[in-house]
């Protein structure tokens, strides 16, 4: 049976004293768990502020008119008229100041300030952008199309760094909670190595001296890491209370189902973890002895 | 299958130094009381822990129950621990468990149920006059007490082997008789007994007994009895 070391009659387990104190491991292991499930929930948040603004830019195009907007009508018109696009909308001038006007301050007011026309347009794939831009540059010469995906590339190249720089922490703190466990483990056996020999001599299995430690690793572990877990949980439970900050934070990107699920089977898959390391780290120091 | 255990040109060194045991060639029979004997560090220590296999040889070749462990891997060494019972110098009880844990170890150890060692272990630790010390840790116990609780530690599960180092060195002249007659009685089911010890009233008290012993790592075979007999057809 799979689970047979966890259901280990009480009088066996007895071999193994128990102080009443905790080792740290519980700890060690609950810090780890805290930190895992907060950085994953990071890095679930920006692949999905990644996808949002991906999905929301794949068809969105600009087309720059420098110079203002005299022929705005008719370059409008010609972008409405093209097979393909879906919608369109030029953006306000008083718009356009209003932005520069983070950068510029009221200058951007000023009528000397020459400010660009901008229409952006939706565009189905496969639309032929190329004959449109002759079309616009016949009625004005400096009109220029751009696809938003090309503006914001950088921006996703970083969010994707960002993903692989989170996941990477996962398995740096995952490995480190496994080298914590290994430690313990090994402690446990040299607390323990008087009981050990005479079970050995007795006729116990490294099995069964295994199955010992493991069950109480795993039970350490499994403490540790809901109660870390449950923490982090907390904390992100604060952070989607002040929803308008959340949304500032991750464009509108929030935790789905699958993302809170995975976040919850995290504790579990670093329980599952140490308790295979455990039992590998016993078994590998069982087997240095006759 | 006649023997027990044989040894044939085995001799032990720990690390690097001299070889505390050298050319030990013997076969114990099967339902034969041994008596181990030899000055301090004559090696009857170490030619226990061969026996009980906690011990590999340097050199040469042990069989144990008709099978070959000298070099064999050590996942198959526990079912033939199970057939050994072990008495040691030190006690070797578990500190932190009752004299009833202790005892029942071995049974829990080869599978038993709670149901199924509850009863045995009770009978052992009365027969040793330990029933009211059921609950009692070690180290609330004396020396003698220890002492058999070890012994019904090492005999609970009926050997056929039953190995004691010293077993009557802490208990006195009456219960040392009675341990003694316990170990007899065990012989006569079938168990050899195989017990290191000093007292040479012990070995006068137990008739039929034989004699091993060591001197400086080798063996003195006093009464012969430890000769292989000759093959059959040998002249």
């Amino acid at each position: 049976m799979m689970l047979e070391w966890f259901f280990i009659p009480p009088a066996q387990r007895r071999l193994l004293l128990s102080t009443g104190r905790r080792a740290p491991t519980p700890w060690v292991i609950a810090i780890m768990s805290f930190t895992i499930v907060l950085i994953a929930a990071t890095g679930l948040a920006l692949a999905n502020t990644a996808t949002v603004l991906s999905q929301a830019i794949e068809a969105r195009y600009a087309l720059e008119v420098p110079g203002g907007g005299a022929n705005l009508a008719a370059l409008e018109s010609t972008v409405r008229s093209t097979p393909g696009v879906v919608s369109s909308q030029s953006v306000p001038e008083r718009e356009m100041r209003k932005t520069l006007e983070r950068w510029l301050g009221p200058e951007a007011d000023s009528a000397d300030l020459p400010v660009p026309a901008l229409i952006n347009f939706d565009a189905k794939p496969g639309t032929d952008l190329s004959a449109l831009q002759r079309r616009l540059q016949a009625i004005s010469p400096g009109a220029r199309i751009s696809a938003h995906r090309d503006s914001v590339a950088p921006l996703l190249q970083s969010l994707t760094l960002l993903q692989a720089v989170a996941f990477g922490l996962v398995l740096l703190l995952s490995a480190a909670a496994a080298a914590a466990v290994v430690l313990a483990a090994r402690g446990s056996l040299d607390t323990h190595r008087f009981t050990i020999d005479v079970m050995h001599g007795i006729g116990a299995t490294d099995i069964q001296v295994t199955n010992l430690f493991q069950r109480k690793i795993a039970i350490d572990a499994l403490v540790g890491s809901v109660a870390g877990g449950l923490a982090a949980a907390v904390v992100l439970l604060l952070l989607a209370g002040g929803a308008a900050f959340a949304r500032d934070l991750t464009g509108g990107a929030t935790l789905g189902l699958i993302d809170i699920l995975i976040l919850a089977l995290l504790p579990l898959a670093l329980t599952g973890l140490a308790t295979w390391v455990a039992r590998t780290a016993v078994l590998a120091a069982l087997r240095e002895a006759l | 299958m006649a023997a027990v255990a044989e040894f044939d040109s085995v001799g032990l060194r720990y690390g690097t130094g001299a070889e505390v045991l050298r050319d030990l060639d013997f076969r114990l029979r099967f339902g034969t009381f041994y008596f181990l004997t030899g000055a301090s560090g004559a090696g009857k220590t170490s030619l226990l822990k061969l026996l009980y296999l906690a011990q590999r040889p340097t050199r040469g070749r042990i069989r144990l129950f008709g099978e070959e462990l000298s070099e064999a891997p050590r996942e198959a060494l526990p079912p033939y621990r199970r057939r050994i019972g072990v008495v040691f110098q030190d006690f070797r009880l578990i500190k932190h468990m009752s004299a009833f844990d202790n005892v029942a170890l071995p049974l829990r150890i080869a599978g038993a149920s709670d149901e199924d060692v509850e009863g045995p272990v009770r009978e052992m630790l009365a027969w040793v006059g330990l029933a009211d010390r059921a609950s009692a840790r070690p180290p609330t116990l004396s020396g003698g007490e220890q002492q058999r609780v070890a012994i019904a530690r090492a005999v609970i599960n009926r050997p056929e082997l039953l190995v004691a180092d010293e077993p009557t060195g802490n208990v006195d002249a009456e219960m040392a008789s009675r341990l003694m007659g316990l170990f007899t009685a065990m012989n006569r089911l079938g168990t050899t007994v195989v017990v290191a010890t000093h007292d040479m009233g012990l070995i006068d008290a137990t008739p039929g007994a034989q004699q091993i012993r060591l001197e400086n790592g080798t063996l003195v075979d006093p009464n012969g009895a430890l000769r292989a007999p000759p093959p059959a057809g040998a002249t």
